[in-house]
């Protein structure tokens, strides 16, 4: 049984995440990942996509997050301006490894997304692992996984999961 | 608006026009699901997924639900995915290996050739009820090119080598380009989204070159800053390889756009790869004009392909990989696109990888560049609800032999669209036709 408090510091971090991505803080949430870090999207029919063998929806190593990033404070960025609202809820955080210097995380998450009349959220799951570092956490891989089928409503994957 | 006069086709003065009714009218979309999309060929799947007896693929085409899968004695037929008896689906995984497809309504059972092979209380049935008619029913045409498989629902249809035409010389050079390497396979991870655009929008955007520096100026500066970390520059690379880049447009509405464009692991360099990759993509240029000869091996190496079939699949083979995109209608103002990357069976791991990466990066729903074509798709989407302005133009390039940014292949799909709506006289423009050869440099 993983202590409760490492539990409660997990959230508060993630709780963090949340709201500079909310508030569209980019450069503060860039500091948020190790330089070995990974963000993953696999695409919606292949939730375990693999991104050294199966095409995934998004494979950013930490050059390319700075590349995502860039992009997206850019004037030219046409999906995300002006930056669509969105609201994350992140909820079912559990500790599923422990070691002195990472944490292993699984949570869900719905993200509403809401920009020229529409509402679409994108509903699924994080798997992360969270190395620690002095006075809390960064990230060292963060793979969002949808449960949507497609991406019906949404059209694409244009803000960050 | 009546159909005769949707396309405003004047080669003499260079104007094309397209009327916007074409984009928004309930019966437009109607007659295109008649005229179009019962007629035409349809991709299905490629080979590579149907590679073992009882494999299959579901998938819904031109709006009927349908599955391809080849049979115990290795032949791959299309069935029309709805159970004899009453109807319902008897495939019911998007992809998998059988042996038969039982109905779970009553349990009627049919092998993988489609022949019904069982159900539960037959001798309930009269003696003039033949199980050997309630097989499944096949679509009524199939037909495969280079590995692809397509079908139509017209049983009348000219066959498939003679409706791609001229165009074949393209989609040659882009699957002999990895013969030596086993071949072409799809790769797992299909990119399924929707855009709130009439299916044209991305059809024309598909084959649209001049829209590049604009909507995807974040593309071209995130590809410049990597360019730049390695001492290199796009400039730089371009001027490695010298050619022209055209539009082409064939018969039946097919064409595209043809560029020559660095960093294709068929086969030309980036400097952003490892100096084994190199080697590597060296090794199989050096293969390929070996194989193919001078001319027609560098083509195959540095000019990038964006084709269409008509009327919705693109066919993309270039620096940012090999895919197939299917564009389905599903109202006059939405859309529905599946993408399939496909990689060389036995392309070197680091190959794949810079493959796989640059397809992200530009052409998907997670990449730098695909997210902004979908917002402009349903921008102009949105204004077309101001109708007091009727037309869109797509008149660049009339007058000259056609450079990519120009028009002509996005007016020869017009132009076949406008033709099987019923509302087109024969006619054409000097760019309507093949181009002579371009000369390649190696
Ligand atoms: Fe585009």
């Amino acid at each position: 049984m993983p202590d409760p408090s490492l539990r409660s510091q997990v959230e508060d971090f993630l709780y963090q995440d949340a709201a500079l991505l909310d508030e569209w803080r980019l450069d503060d949430w860039l500091a948020l990942f190790t330089a070995d870090c990974s963000y993953v999207v696999p695409t919606t029919d292949l939730p375990e996509g693999d991104p050294t063998r199966h095409a995934v929806f998004i494979d950013d190593n930490y050059e390319r997050l700075v590349g995502r990033v860039t992009r997206l404070k850019s004037r030219h960025a046409h999906r995300e301006y002006p930056y669509s609202r969105t609201r994350r809820l992140v909820a079912n955080v559990r500790i599923t490894r422990e070691s002195p210097e990472e944490v292993d995380v699984q949570a869900s998450f719905v993200i509403y997304r809401v920009r020229s009349g529409d509402m679409a959220p994108y509903v699924g799951h994080y798997e992360l692992t969270l190395a620690r570092s002095e006075g809390g956490f960064k990230f060292r891989k963060r793979r969002a996984v949808l449960d949507m089928e497609t991406l019906q409503e949404h059209g694409a994957v244009s803000i960050i999961l | 608006m009546d159909v005769h006069n949707i396309v405003m086709d004047d080669p003499e003065r260079g104007i094309f026009r397209v009327h916007r009714s074409a984009l928004t009218s309930d019966e437009v979309f109607e007659l295109e699901q008649r005229r179009i999309f019962d007629h035409s060929w349809l991709y299905f799947a490629h080979e590579s997924e149907l590679r073992n007896p009882g494999d299959y693929r579901r998938r819904t085409i031109a709006g009927r639900p349908m599955f391809i899968v080849r049979g115990k004695d290795g032949e791959v037929r299309a069935f029309l995915n709805t159970c004899t008896h009453r109807g319902a689906l008897v495939c019911r995984h998007d992809e998998g290996t059988a042996e038969s497809f039982q109905c779970f309504y009553h349990g009627w059972t049919f092998n993988n050739r489609g022949e019904l092979a069982g159900l539960p209380g037959s001798d309930a049935y009269a003696e003039a009820f033949d199980r050997r008619e309630l097989g499944l029913k096949p679509v009524p045409r199939l037909e495969s090119y280079r590995g692809m498989y397509f079908v139509s629902m017209d049983p009348g249809i000219p066959d498939l080598v003679t409706y791609l035409g001229g165009l074949r010389h393209y989609i040659d050079l882009t699957m002999d380009s990895a013969e030596a390497l086993g071949g072409w396979e799809v790769v797992a991870g299909t990119a399924k989204f929707t855009i709130k655009a009439n299916w044209k929008l991305i059809v024309e955007n598909s084959l649209d070159a001049y829209h590049l520096p604009t909507v995807h100026q974040t593309y071209v500066d995130y590809m410049d800053t990597r360019l730049e970390a390695v001492g290199a520059s796009r400039m730089q690379m371009q001027s490695r390889l010298s050619g022209q880049s055209n539009g082409v447009s064939y018969p039946r509405g097919h064409g595209g756009f043809l560029h020559f464009a660095p960093g294709r692991t068929i086969a030309n360099l980036s400097p952003l790869w490892s100096e084994s990759a190199q080697t590597e993509v060296t090794r199989i240029r050096e293969e390929l004009i070996q194989r193919y000869g001078v001319e027609r091996g560098s083509e195959m190496a540095d000019r990038s392909r964006h084709l269409l079939i008509f009327p919705n699949l693109l066919f993309q083979d270039s620096h940012t990989g090999f895919r197939f995109r299917q564009i389905w209608p599903v109202s006059p103002s939405e859309l529905r696109v599946e993408q399939y990357d496909l990689v060389p069976r036995d392309e070197q791991p680091e190959l794949r990888s810079y493959r796989l990466e640059w397809s992200r990066a530009f052409l998907g729903p997670g990449g730098l560049a695909t997210p902004d074509d979908v917002e402009a798709l349903e921008s102009c989407q949105k204004g077309y609800g101001a109708r007091e302005l009727e037309w869109n133009d797509l008149s660049r390039g009339m007058h000259r032999q056609p450079l990519a940014s120009d028009e002509v292949q996005i007016r020869g799909f017009w132009r076949q669209w406008h033709y099987l709506l019923g509302g087109r006289p024969a006619g054409s423009e000097a760019g309507d036709r093949p181009p002579a050869p371009v000369p390649v440099h190696a």
